[in-house]
């Protein structure tokens, strides 16, 4: 039939739950990366993206074959890789006499690119090539980085996100302490990004907090920034907007003031005056034959009273203790 | 003597603290920026060109990168932990710097014909107990589905009404319109598909039913006469056989030569459309929305409220709302009409000069409707 053209219906359960995996989510499942090389590689360009792959291993597919394409000409084949293997992020790495030992850091939005930046690797130590005791694997890195330029270019500063993007691994709500033993630095410096990673060794010192020394583990580069395709200011903000269900919900009646202090506004109803209890005594008992007469007598007092505790019933703002 | 020890200890104990602190502080010039969240951390500070020539370059990206990380450790140990299974972990906040997502928000569910309707009608949901008691049995059985209560599938003897044909298979005719129920019903979730997708809806034209009106009649009769291979130019009329309506000519065509005040009227109110600031406004649409507008209104009254039952005025009428306007048969009459209905309503104007082009969606108007209304 032809109106169930748009529609792809999966057969099987078991399919069903693979594609409600891939659909689009409020909270969103962690970023994958392809790691793809070009139709020419040298053996450093091979090595670092096996490297960076070490690194961001459960959430990353090594493509191991080559892939002939110029992301920065054609984004196509590109968008359809990112489809079939729910990617995200990826990472490019290719080599010819213009632009040797190439890597190419993207991010891609809804299928379709939003930021690719070109480095060029100019020094590069492997992860093999340094013998230490490496960091397990899947470990959430600390990022960390340096340079004013990350501040003040704008070129950095998306640069900056893609990294952060591509290396923070799964978002998580506590961490254990012993496990913070990677650490990536980035240097923004001349021109040029020093990226380095280290293990964390936690030394004694005396009080709570750890004196921290750092090994490098590898992989170590120099890069170079080349060409870059940022995403438009509109796109960028689609790709940033977050659904509403997300945020969180308005609390009504409470606020804060500069020191912190919590307020509570809080809404009464109008008290009835007229049945209050006070003071009992002999003479102001009821009787049955002066019914009306006392009941008179009594509204013109409540009204006065309610005159005077005007001021409470309207809504005010009290301090609540925490 | 006592007071000069009391200080004397003080002082060394504060010189005991920052003796111990020195080996985790750090000094800088701006502080760091942190995102705990995410396990960042952002050094701002101008990082010194001599100092990195002068010393090796590794030596010094380390010491810089200790500092850093002397700093966010530092940041991370102040935060609130907890022992879960003998193992110390801190209480990561939310993550502030904004990253974009993977795939845009998901979209909310279009709803159904009858979610619509419902929400129209102010019906609510019911919940019905999963079990209910059959009184054959004498257990309590699922409402539906397998060994379901009262499951009229399984009598073995069905009693022939009284008025109906004595051959007749009682339990093949329960059967067919067990089949025809299912049929419709997927017939209905497809068409909520389709249109929750914004594509063409099917059927619409012809849609098997038990009982069809005159009108539906005709129009079959018409579409079968139209379904020969020489598209119905040849079938034989019946002697007082009154011509199908609504099929006249598709297309009118202007005049080559001739008069040409007609067509420079056309274009200028082309261009008086264009040009215009204000929006055109729909009659039949924005009268059809005012009423919807109404219903739901009285429809939330009367949930509030206990109001009378029964039917309520301004409901809106089986032809009005449906596919009918949509789907292919009508669509193309729709076009076709152009001569015969725009001079009744009050439309004359724009119909004519909406003729050959395809109108803006929403300004297409069922002509089948309107007289009927007018």
């Amino acid at each position: 039939m032809t109106y169930t053209d748009g529609i792809v219906k999966p057969k099987t359960k078991r399919a069903k739950r693979f594609l409600q995996g891939r659909e689009p989510k409020l909270t969103e499942n962690v970023k994958n990366a392809m790691i793809m090389k070009g139709g020419n590689t040298t053996d450093t360009v091979s090595q670092a993206l096996k490297d960076i792959y070490a690194l961001k291993k459960p959430n990353a597919v090594l493509y191991k074959k080559k892939n002939i394409m110029r992301p920065f000409e054609d984004s196509t084949s590109l968008e359809f890789f990112s489809k079939k293997s729910d990617c995200s992020l990826f990472l490019f790495g290719s080599h010819n006499k213009k632009r040797p030992n190439n890597l190419i850091f993207g991010r891609l939005f809804d299928y379709h690119v939003l930021d690719m930046i070109e480095l060029g690797i100019e020094k590069f130590t492997s992860l093999k090539d340094i013998k230490m005791s490496k960091c397990p694997e899947g470990t959430k890195p600390m990022l960390v980085f340096a340079g004013e330029a990350f501040d003040f270019d704008n070129e950095h500063k998306r640069l900056k996100s893609v990294l952060i993007d591509f290396f923070r691994g799964p978002t998580v709500s506590s961490v254990r302490l012993a496990g913070l033993e990677h650490v990536l630095h980035f240097t923004a410096l001349e021109g040029k990004i020093y990226m380095r990673s280290y293990k964390v060794l936690l030394k004694k010192s005396g009080c709570r907090t750890p004196r921290i020394e750092l090994d490098e583990i590898g992989p170590s580069f120099d890069f170079v920034l080349r060409r870059t395709h940022l995403a438009s200011d509109d796109l960028y903000k689609t790709a940033h907007r977050q659904p509403k269900a997300l945020k969180p919900k308005k609390k009504k009646n409470i606020s804060h003031d500069a020191f912190g202090t919590k307020f509570g506004r809080l809404h009464m109803q109008k008290q009835n005056l007229e049945k209050l209890q006070t003071r009992k005594m002999k003479g102001l008992r009821k009787r049955r034959g002066q019914h009306v007469a006392t009941e008179t007598a009594a509204t013109e007092t409540a009204a006065t009273e309610t005159a005077a505790t005007e001021e409470s019933t309207s809504p005010k703002k009290l301090r609540v203790d925490e | 003597m006592a007071a000069c020890s009391i200080e004397d200890v003080l002082a060394k104990a504060e010189k005991d603290e920052a003796e111990r602190l020195k080996s985790i502080t750090v000094q800088k010039e701006l502080d760091l920026e942190f995102d705990t969240g995410n396990l960042l951390a952002f050094d701002k500070n101008r990082v010194d060109v001599r100092d990195f020539k002068s010393t090796s370059k590794e030596e010094f990206l380390r010491s810089l990168a200790r500092d850093n990380t002397q700093l966010f450790i530092n940041e991370v140990w102040k935060r609130p932990t907890e022992r879960i299974e003998d193992v110390i972990v801190v209480k990561l906040p939310e993550a502030t710097t904004p990253l974009p997502r993977e795939k845009p928000p998901p979209k909310p569910k279009a709803p159904t014909k009858w979610e619509e309707f419902a929400k129209l009608k102010g019906i609510q949901k019911k919940k019905k107990t999963n079990l209910v008691w059959d009184e054959v049995h004498k257990e309590w059985k699922r409402r539906w589905g397998y060994q379901r209560a009262k499951d009229d599938t399984k009598e073995w003897l069905i009693e022939v009404p009284v008025n109906a044909d004595p051959n007749e298979d009682q339990f093949a005719k329960r059967n067919n319109a067990k089949k025809e129920r299912v049929a419709k019903n997927e017939f209905n979730r497809l068409k909520n598909i389709a249109r929750a997708q914004k594509l063409p809806t099917p059927g619409g034209g012809l849609v098997p039913t038990a009982q069809q009106s005159k009108a539906e009649l005709t129009q079959a009769i018409n579409v079968a006469k139209a379904s020969t291979a020489s598209a119905g130019k040849f079938q034989e009329s019946l002697p007082k056989e009154k011509a199908p309506r609504n099929t006249g000519k598709k297309r009118k065509f202007q005049p080559l030569i001739g008069d040409f005040t007609d067509e420079r009227q056309k274009q200028l109110d082309i261009l008086k459309v264009l040009g215009s600031k204000k929006p055109r406004i729909d009659m039949t649409k924005a009268v059809n929305k005012q009423m919807r507008e109404d219903d739901r209104e009285s429809a939330s009254n009367a949930r509030k409220g206990p109001g009378k039952k029964g039917r309520k005025g301004n409901m809106p009428g089986k032809g009005r709302g449906g596919f009918k306007g949509k789907g292919g048969f009508s669509g193309k009459e729709g076009f076709s009409g152009k001569g015969g209905f725009s001079g009744k309503g009050g439309f004359s104007g724009k119909g004519k000069g909406r003729g050959r082009g395809k109108p803006p969606k929403g300004q297409q108007q069922n002509p089948r409707s309107k007289p009927g209304k007018r």
